[in-house]
């Protein structure tokens, strides 16, 4: 579903991510971690070319990422992003946020568009707040209407870049829910995160990163029992031990 | 006071046509503004330089030597266009350069990610402006947008020296047939000071309209 081959990209002097190679399989879960600053969030906008890679190539169900233009537009369709800091369009209403891109992108009628929006809206539990701004809205909330404005667009894949790093404590948990439940659905997701238990329960697999290079890639209970390397086991001992 | 009383309609005239000059040129400002301010934020280069270019040239020299170039070399290169059309396209160009300024403070103001989403989504690089980051851009910029809307409308007076018999025009030829330049000049200000109250009034009002909450 998503192939990375041999990506590069530098930030100035400054190499952010060094011969990167990823593949996801449809349906499958893949849990980045690692260390602030190893490239994790690089990595993820480059999935979709918000970055720009110096060098490598991301393929999209075999189709291989343009250079800006339409067609580059025409493939982000297809692929749903989450950001840490939700992001959601602030003059629009939540229901507006969720239309926007349907009708405008994908040429859906107002009222279709509408109909799909308050479904998804009340799948992600937040079916009341439709005709709010995103700014009267909780923490958890915008979340949430951030997950659904993506789904909206009926993405093959969904990339989530620390969607909970924001968020207080207790509304970390009803995020987490939906990216879990949309899991089960089996969709192709890519989650950046420190949420271990998330990594643990519903990865399928989990990419550790560290200095802009993958240092491992295995299972959850694999990763986590018996790290391979002491980089992994490093890191593992510093967020495991709060 | 009977000589404003006796020309009522003249000085009628006059305000009209300034009225009709600052809105139409205020409009167009706002068009052009627009879309230099996007040029200068896009993605290609040559865009990017064109509408640097035309921000430098147009508030580089002055709008009254702008007016006159227009009015004497259009006709020499065969437009013929009326006085009061070439005033409204010069004042709206040279509006457009300062209008183009103010709209791009208002795009720079707006955060990255909203129009990072919308990319993310699938709308190209001018969807995600004309109906994500624009309309939040302008309106963190009402109130230097009014402030340019005023100077707009005190620019228009220009167009006295070109020949279009607006507001300021009207009252010169009121003097010379009254000779009494206190009243009548006093009478025009108020007008002028009027209008532009008005402006005040309304990107006030719009201000408190169109707040965003975050
Ligand atoms: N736009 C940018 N300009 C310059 N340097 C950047 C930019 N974006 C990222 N970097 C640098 O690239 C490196 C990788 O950054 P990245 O944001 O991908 O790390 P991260 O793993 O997501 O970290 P965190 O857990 O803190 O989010 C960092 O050293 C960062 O400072
Ligand atoms: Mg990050």
């Amino acid at each position: 579903m998503i192939e990375v081959r041999g990506l590069h990209k530098r930030f100035g002097g400054h190499t952010a991510l060094r011969d990167v190679d990823l593949d996801v399989a449809r349906g499958e879960v893949v849990v980045v971690i690692g260390p602030s600053g190893s490239g994790k969030s690089t990595l993820c906008r480059c999935l979709n070319r918000l970055e720009t890679p110096d060098a490598g190539t991301v393929r999209i169900d075999g189709e291989e990422l343009p250079e800006e233009g339409r067609a580059l537009a025409r493939l982000r369709a297809d692929v749903g992003m989450v950001f840490q800091s939700f992001n959601l369009f602030q003059h629009k209403t939540v229901l507006q946020n969720l239309t926007l891109a349907p009708t405008r992108v994908r040429g859906l009628p107002r009222d279709e568009a509408e109909r799909d929006a308050r479904e998804l809206l009340g799948r992600v539990g937040i079916g009341t707040q439709a005709d709010k701004l995103p700014a009267q809205l909780s923490g958890g909330q915008q979340q949430r209407a951030a997950i659904a404005r993506a789904l909206a667009m009926r993405p093959k894949a969904m990339l989530f870049d620390e969607p909970t790093s924001a968020l207080d404590p207790e509304m970390v948990g009803e995020v987490l829910d939906v990216m879990t439940d949309l899991a089960r659905d089996g969709m192709t997701m890519v989650v950046v995160t420190h949420e271990m238990g998330f990594a643990r329960q519903v990865a399928d697999r989990v990419v550790f990163m560290a200095d802009g290079e993958v240092v491992e890639t295995g299972t959850p209970s694999a990763f986590f029992d018996s790290p391979a390397t002491d980089r992994a086991r490093d890191f593992l001992a510093k967020v495991l031990s709060h | 006071m009977n000589v404003i009383t006796d020309h009522l309609s003249e000085f009628g005239h006059g305000l009209l046509l300034t009225a009709e000059l600052t809105l139409l040129s205020l409009a167009g400002a706002l068009v052009a503004g627009t879309v230099v301010a996007s040029m200068r934020v896009s993605p290609v280069r040559v865009l990017r330089a064109a509408g640097m270019a035309y921000v430098e040239v147009l508030q580089n020299v002055p709008l009254l030597v702008w007016l006159v170039l227009a009015v004497f070399g259009l006709p020499e290169i065969g437009l013929m266009t009326g006085l009061f059309t070439t005033s409204v396209v010069v004042i709206s160009l040279y509006q457009g350069a300062y209008t183009a300024e103010a709209v791009r403070s208002g795009i720079n103001a707006v955060p990255a990610g909203q129009g990072e989403a919308a990319r993310a989504l699938g709308l190209t690089f001018t969807q995600s402006l004309r109906l994500v980051v624009l309309p939040q851009g302008l309106r963190t910029v009402v109130q230097p947008l009014g402030n340019i809307a005023i100077m707009t409308l005190m620019n228009t007076a220009m167009a006295a020296a070109v020949g279009v018999v607006e507001l300021t025009a009207a009252a010169n030829r009121v003097n010379l047939a009254e000779a009494t330049p206190i009243w009548i000049f006093v009478t025009a200000g108020l007008a002028y000071m009027a209008l532009s109250g008005l402006f005040g009034l309304v990107t006030g009002a719009l201000e408190r309209k169109w707040a965003i909450l975050r």
